[in-house]
């Protein structure tokens, strides 16, 4: 590394942003207190709120020994919020005001204004303008929407540092891509949102879709759609930190997320190379490629080789 | 049906992909066109569609000699180091005499609210903005005088939101519904490259391609990607990602993964929306042409009349104008529809 003086960047676990079992779910943030290399770790449902109440009676455990583990627990609020129900989950996570929250729509926005928090990725960042207004009512970090390029990122980088706002990428994990207010989970199996049975747990990385020729093209996860890709920006995180980016964000899935967090933590020491980094990224054994056209401006499912930097 | 008019005579708003479409509009009794420009800073970003400043400026002087009101659709997010295009489009809408600006961007917003505070504002559908805080945040921050809402509420959680917003309400009644929460949306740039959010088209006709095989069977394709095949006599709506046919493992059959190709047709429930505190029926279509605008406008136009004159409304002829020729009321009429 000849760049000095840039720092080597932070790690974020995102939210789990599927359906899992409750134990499921606690004894993965249990692992992830005890083994993972991550400085901050996003807690929350963020999808559906059908599915908050499912968790909920693990999150204090979690959340104290993740902190106990030396983490940063931060508090991601829904990114879709219409009913009386959305709008209690928002109220509620806004009022505590022992953590930093995570705000993934406007309401959230209302509710945080004047205090510090975060922005995550459902929020439209796309400019400084923005990223200024964001700052004045309180934002501290920005997680930008996965479809950002890298020059919007490089733009932005400078423009938000100037705020004392810190810029966050999504470098790991299927890419959140669309919002509905209908639950395609549930529209698969002939039910509706209200009647779904939670029939979303039985994709715990989501349900794939495949096009009419067989090609694996999205994947379903309730009122969400996702790349069936998994983003992988590891090959760009030279780039990335160049660019100012101080955090680098890992969406969770059901592959070893610790693996995933010591590959990304070594690459960012350099203790990897982008070939090296890639190889063992590859180890996983994932069901789906990775993919990361938005960064190249490119379609966001396809892949641009890793290019020595 | 014969009601008691309990409502304020609602605003009909129409589209204009083009100045010959906006004089057709305002011709056909619509009491506000909007329209767009040609470029990235209008969510119809469409070759061959949209005005230039000199068209603009004509058509508003055309709306309002006919005391029929004119909005500029700026409506799509600026990428950084572009904002430029976007601010003209501001001054633009102000300096022209645009009746509002239709805005979505957070940064757009504060430029127009700070730079021109005449200019009245309303917040676009992409904004996604569904529950009272969300447009009270838009509304306390930039002043936003009305909000288009996402075509995800029932009529009654409309009635609702109506008595808990500082602002008026622009609901959609006709026309193509995307399934998506707009502005929420990046299928088509995970397909094609390009962005609809920040370059205001999905599913470029570029990316577009059609095959014939053997047995008259049209496949459409996106990109490199297959998101429907029909019989050659079947109605297909134009090829969107969310509007295509798929596999999954919980099905035996190819089927319409997010929704099937409808249009959106509120108008029986038009006396129910204008009870629940719409000031504004939107129809959707820029990309259309001035033959359609003129007639779901006519039809609206009477439509609206009689009601306010406490008669029915009739708007059967509307359905030969639906995509496909088949019809929702989408989210609007309840639950059951999520």
């Amino acid at each position: 590394m000849t760049v000095v003086d840039v720092v080597a960047g932070d790690l974020t676990l995102g939210p789990v942003l599927f359906n899992w079992s409750a134990d499921r779910w606690r004894d993965f943030y249990f692992r992830i207190a005890d083994e993972a290399p991550i400085e901050t770790v996003i807690l929350g449902e963020v999808v559906c709120f059908k599915r908050a109440p499912i968790f909920q009676s693990h999150m204090d455990q979690v959340a104290d020994r993740l902190a106990a583990a030396g983490k940063t627990v931060v508090f991601a609020t829904l990114a879709e919020v219409m009913s009386k129900q959305e709008r209690a989950l928002i109220a509620a996570a806004c009022a505590d005001g022992a953590h930093m929250i995570e705000a993934n729509d406007a309401s959230a926005l209302l509710r945080l204004r004047g205090r510090p928090h975060h922005i995550g990725p459902f929020v439209n960042v796309y400019n400084e303008h923005t990223v200024a207004v964001l700052a004045a009512g309180g934002a501290r970090n920005i997680c930008l929407p996965p479809e950002a390029p890298a020059h919007t990122i490089d733009t932005l980088c400078p423009a938000a540092a100037a705020l004392g706002v810190t810029i966050e990428v999504q470098v790991f994990g299927r890419m959140p891509l669309a919002l509905s207010a209908r639950c395609y989970h549930a529209r698969a199996n002939g039910r509706t949102k209200d009647s779904c049975q939670f029939v979303c747990e039985n994709d715990p990385d989501g349900m794939k879709l495949q096009t009419l020729e067989e090609k694996p093209f999205l994947v379903v996860n309730g009122i969400q759609t996702m790349s069936s890709e998994y983003l992988n920006l590891a090959g760009e995180l030279a780039d990335l930190r160049r660019m100012g980016v101080t955090r680098f964000r890992l969406s969770p899935h059901t592959c070893d997320m610790v693996e995933v967090a010591d590959v990304f933590r070594a690459a960012l020491d350099g203790r990897l190379d982008a070939e090296a980094t890639l190889a063992r990224l590859e180890g996983l054994n994932l069901d789906a490629p990775f993919c990361n056209g938005f960064y190249f401006n490119k379609p966001g499912n396809t892949w641009v080789p890793v290019h020595s930097s | 049906m014969t009601t008691t008019n309990t409502y304020q005579r609602p605003e009909l708003v129409c589209p204009a992909g083009t100045p010959a479409a906006l004089r057709a509009a305002v011709d056909a009794g619509a009491d506000t066109v909007y329209c767009g420009l040609q470029n990235d800073t209008n969510a119809r970003n469409f070759p061959g569609l949209n005005f230039t400043p000199a068209e603009l400026e004509r058509s508003i002087g055309y709306a309002h000699a006919r005391q029929a009101k004119v909005l500029l659709a700026v409506n799509t997010f600026p990428p950084a180091g572009h904002f430029d295009l976007w601010r003209e489009a501001i001054d633009l809408a102000a300096h022209s005499g645009a009746d509002a600006a239709i805005i979505a961007d957070i940064g757009v917003a504060d430029y127009a609210a700070r730079t021109h505070p005449n200019l009245r504002l309303h917040l676009s559908v992409q904004a996604g903005a569904s529950s009272p805080e969300a447009i009270s945040f838009y509304c306390e921050n930039f002043g936003i005088k009305r909000v288009v809402l996402p075509r995800m509420l029932t009529v009654a959680e409309i009635a609702d939101l109506h008595r808990q917003i500082p602002c008026e309400i622009e609901a959609f009644v006709f026309g193509n519904i995307g399934m998506m929460a707009e502005g929420r949306c990046s299928l088509s740039n995970y397909v094609t490259g390009i962005s609809t959010n920040m370059n205001g088209v999905c599913s470029p006709a570029a990316d577009v391609h059609y095959e014939e095989d053997t047995e008259h069977r049209l496949t459409t394709r996106l990109g490199e990607f297959v998101i429907d095949r029909f019989a050659c006599g079947e109605n297909a709506g134009y090829p969107t990602v969310c509007k295509g046919r798929y596999l999954c493992q919980a099905r035996t059959q190819p089927y319409y993964a997010f929704e099937e190709p409808v249009s959106l047709n509120l108008s029986a429930l038009l006396p129910d929306l204008m009870r629940a505190g719409v000031t504004a029926l939107k129809i959707e279509g820029r990309q259309r042409s001035r033959a359609y605008v003129k007639k779901v406008v006519s039809a609206f136009r009477r439509a609206v009349d009689d009601l306010m004159a406490g008669h029915d409304a009739s708007l059967s002829s509307l359905l030969a104008l639906t995509e496909g020729r088949r019809e929702t009321h989408g989210a609007f009429a309840g639950k059951h529809w999520r």
